[in-house]
């Protein structure tokens, strides 16, 4: 999708702060993207890497004593990232939906499922419990939930996993918010009700305009659903652009070793592909650009100074700087 | 002859989903339960890595709490090394049994203790099976943290300061640190990145080989489920409907369900292969249709399917297949 005029949603060097025992941990740090209106990005990057928290501070939802230590977050060009804690509650549910990470922070166990979208629905549109009952039903439909009618009446324990994972996606999604933010979406869904749920939510982004911050690591959601993904590595971004160069032709040595890993079924190796050594902890951040100690391609100013996000990638591989200087050595 | 370790026998499991009694006397509704687990019959070999997959709602979870004990059968046993389990409750099995089988839940959120640090949450099973004192205790918590791409500092902190995958990573961590000789593992992997994920398989790996550990494992990822297995169960409402070595069922799928499951896997790469939705509903559970579950998306169903329920034979409950009336299919494996 072309990207419009205005995005409905900005981010400007977004930084979260966590205060630790001997000093303030950062893991989002000067993080910047837009979301056009009925646009879907994706966003990946390893276990840890800083999705669930970039997703938690532009809804206002980070732990304490994590706090926004940086940057603006617009949505329809207006700031929200200093709302006050009511305003912003107004704010979630009603223009932002959040399909939380885990799935039983957003359900209360003590409820049948029904109440929680009625409530919700009730809540947020003019709509009498009837009209939202049956707005339920739908959703509930809708996400694949098999015989509604007898399930909307359940406990959340008394649903599978999946099914857990679906009335959460129902819930993000029953008050046509205008912007989503889905964390891993599809984590317990088998392909074919993943695909089903993927068809959903690019139907309404489609017809309604939603527009969709996609936090996943099945690459295959990423192929089939977005337009552009953003790759983020300890806290920032390493490349950002149109998913099929993203996935097939990434320039990122960080994102072309996550698209290599990626398990295929056709794919018969004894060993699966892993990129060798470990995301770094938050209290051991590498200098200058984090990917270095893992990096095949790591030079010496690699170790020094950070690359910026340049054209969509932040490598020195691709900055002018080096290979004027490699162009100079030669 | 092969070594069975664990032998489920005609094991179902029913819930009671019934209205509300007010509602129930209101409408003169009866009762309805749902059965979630299905005489389901399968023995676990010694050192083998058996999986079972199937759509939402098929009754895996279901089926593996029953395994561990932390759910009871309604009908049917489970024996774990010659030992009868399913009579009793979790709690009063034996710890000499208890500690032999380790469950690694679907929701890692729900398994962690939020008030215990994470070091304690992971010495919990080496404290309650005495398997090390004073000091070495801390040490093995902290080998196990790093087994699974975690730091020995992270002991120190709570499950609510750890991302998803860090928190999965930790509930497996803690399954390891008893020792058991036989993990039940429901979507150990599902919140993981494919490197880590693929750190954690390679270890688990390992592990079966140098300690010939008995793994069940429950997965929707078949690429996952491919990697690891020795053999595949594929479950429909409640039923096993094939069952065969992992090569066989992904080179020649005989069930119609497991013709569906796989040719509607996504094409990550690209390529344009074309990939069949898999079509119509999954029915509810608590209305499953008659005779064979699968009947009302099957191709080849006839009058037969709708009345009599195929049984597990040679590996797949299917009369076509039965009667031969569908060949296996062939999956090519494109380059
Ligand atoms: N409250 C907290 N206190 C301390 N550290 C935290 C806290 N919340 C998150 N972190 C750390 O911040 C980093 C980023 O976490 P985040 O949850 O955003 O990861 P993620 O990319 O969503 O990973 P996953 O794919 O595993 O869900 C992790 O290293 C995590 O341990
Ligand atoms: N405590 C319960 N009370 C009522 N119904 C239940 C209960 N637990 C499970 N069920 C039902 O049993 C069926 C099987 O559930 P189960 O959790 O075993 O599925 P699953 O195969 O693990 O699915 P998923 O892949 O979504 O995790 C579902 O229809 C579920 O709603
Ligand atoms: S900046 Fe250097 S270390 Fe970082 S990814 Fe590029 S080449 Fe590798
Ligand atoms: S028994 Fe009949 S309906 Fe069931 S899978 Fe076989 S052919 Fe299809
Ligand atoms: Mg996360
Ligand atoms: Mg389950």
């Amino acid at each position: 999708m072309a990207e419009t005029a205005r995005p409905l949603l900005e981010v400007r060097d977004l930084t979260v702060e966590i205060p630790g025992d001997a000093h303030v941990y950062k893991p989002v740090d000067g993080v910047s993207f837009s979301v056009a209106a009925g646009e879907i990005l994706g966003l990946v990057g390893e276990s840890g890497a800083g999705k669930s928290v970039t997703g938690s501070a532009i809804i206002g939802l980070l732990q304490p004593p994590g706090r926004i230590g940086g940057g603006e977050v617009i949505l329809a060009g207006e700031r929200i990232d200093q709302l006050a804690p009511r305003q912003m509650r107004r704010l979630r549910g009603k223009r932002i939906g959040l399909i939380a990470q885990d799935p039983l922070t957003s359900l209360d166990p003590l409820m049948r499922v029904g109440e929680q979208l009625i409530e919700t629905i009730t809540t947020h549109l003019p709509l009498s419990r009837n009209e939202a009952r049956r707005k339920a039903l739908g959703l509930l439909e809708e996400v694949g939930i098999p015989d509604p009618e007898r399930r909307i009446d359940a406990y959340p324990h008394e649903f599978s996993g999946g099914m857990r994972q679906r009335v959460v996606i129902a819930l993000a999604l029953c008050a046509d918010p205008e912007l989503v933010i889905a964390d891993e979406p599809t984590t317990a869904l088998d392909v074919s009700v993943a695909a089903q749920v993927v068809e959903l939510i690019k139907r309404l982004s489609r017809e309604r305009g939603m527009s969709v911050i996609l936090i996943t690591h099945d690459m295959g959601v990423i192929a089939e659903a977005t337009d552009r993904v953003a790759v983020l590595y300890a806290g920032r971004i390493a490349e950002i652009g149109p998913v099929r160069d993203v996935v097939l032709t990434p320039r990122h040595p960080y994102a072309q070793g996550l698209m290599s890993a990626i398990p295929d079924v056709e794919d018969t190796r004894e060993r699966l592909v892993q990129i060798p050594g470990t995301m770094p902890r938050l209290a051991a951040m590498p200098t200058g650009c984090a990917f270095h100690p893992r990096c095949t391609h790591a030079m010496p100013i690699c170790a020094q100074v950070q690359p910026p996000l340049v054209d969509g990638v932040a490598c020195h591989l691709y900055s002018p700087a080096p290979q004027a200087a490699i162009a100079g050595a030669a | 002859m092969s070594d069975v370790f664990v032998e489920i026998d005609a094991v179902s499991r029913r819930f009671d989903v019934s209205k509300p009694l007010v509602t129930r006397l209101i409408h003169r509704e009866p009762k309805q339960y749902l059965k979630a687990v299905d005489k389901v019959s399968l023995s676990v070999v010694r050192g083998e890595t058996l999986a079972i997959v199937g759509e939402s709602g098929s009754g895996k979870s279901t089926l593996a709490n029953v395994i561990v004990g932390l759910l009871n059968a309604s009908d049917g046993s489970v024996r774990f090394d010659g030992h009868l389990t399913s009579e009793k409750s979790g709690r009063e099995l034996a710890p000499a049994i208890r500690r032999r089988m380790q469950m690694v839940f679907q929701d890692p959120y729900a398994s962690l203790n939020p008030r215990w640090r994470v070091g304690a949450i992971i010495a919990e099973p080496i404290h309650a099976f005495d398997l090390a004192r004073g000091p070495d205790v801390g040490r093995r918590v902290g080998e196990l943290l790093e087994l699974v791409g975690l730091h020995p500092d992270d002991a120190k902190r709570y499950p609510h300061e750890f991302s998803g995958g860090q928190r999965q990573r930790i509930a497996i961590a803690r399954a390891l640190a008893s020792e058991a000789d036989f993990l039940v593992c429901d979507e150990p992997t599902s919140a993981l990145d494919v490197s880590v994920q693929a750190q954690i398989l390679n270890l688990m790996k390992d592990l079966q080989d140098r300690l010939s550990l008995t793994y069940v494992l429950i997965s929707h990822n078949l690429a996952v489920v491919r990697h690891m297995a020795t053999r595949i169960g594929v479950m429909y409402l409640g039923r096993i409907v094939e069952l065969a070595p992992a090569h066989e069922l992904f080179a020649t799928p005989r069930h119609p369900y497991t013709q569906m499951l796989l040719a509607a896997l996504p094409d990550v790469r690209m390529t344009g292969r074309a990939r069949t939705k898999v079509s119509g509903e999954i029915p509810s559970p608590i209305n499953p249709p008659t005779g064979c579950h699968f009947h009302t998306r099957c191709p080849h169903a006839n009058a037969r399917c709708k009345s009599e329920v195929p049984a597990l034979l040679d590996g797949v409950a299917c009369h076509a297949v039965h009667e031969g009336r569908i060949a296996p299919m062939r999956v090519t494996a494109s380059a």
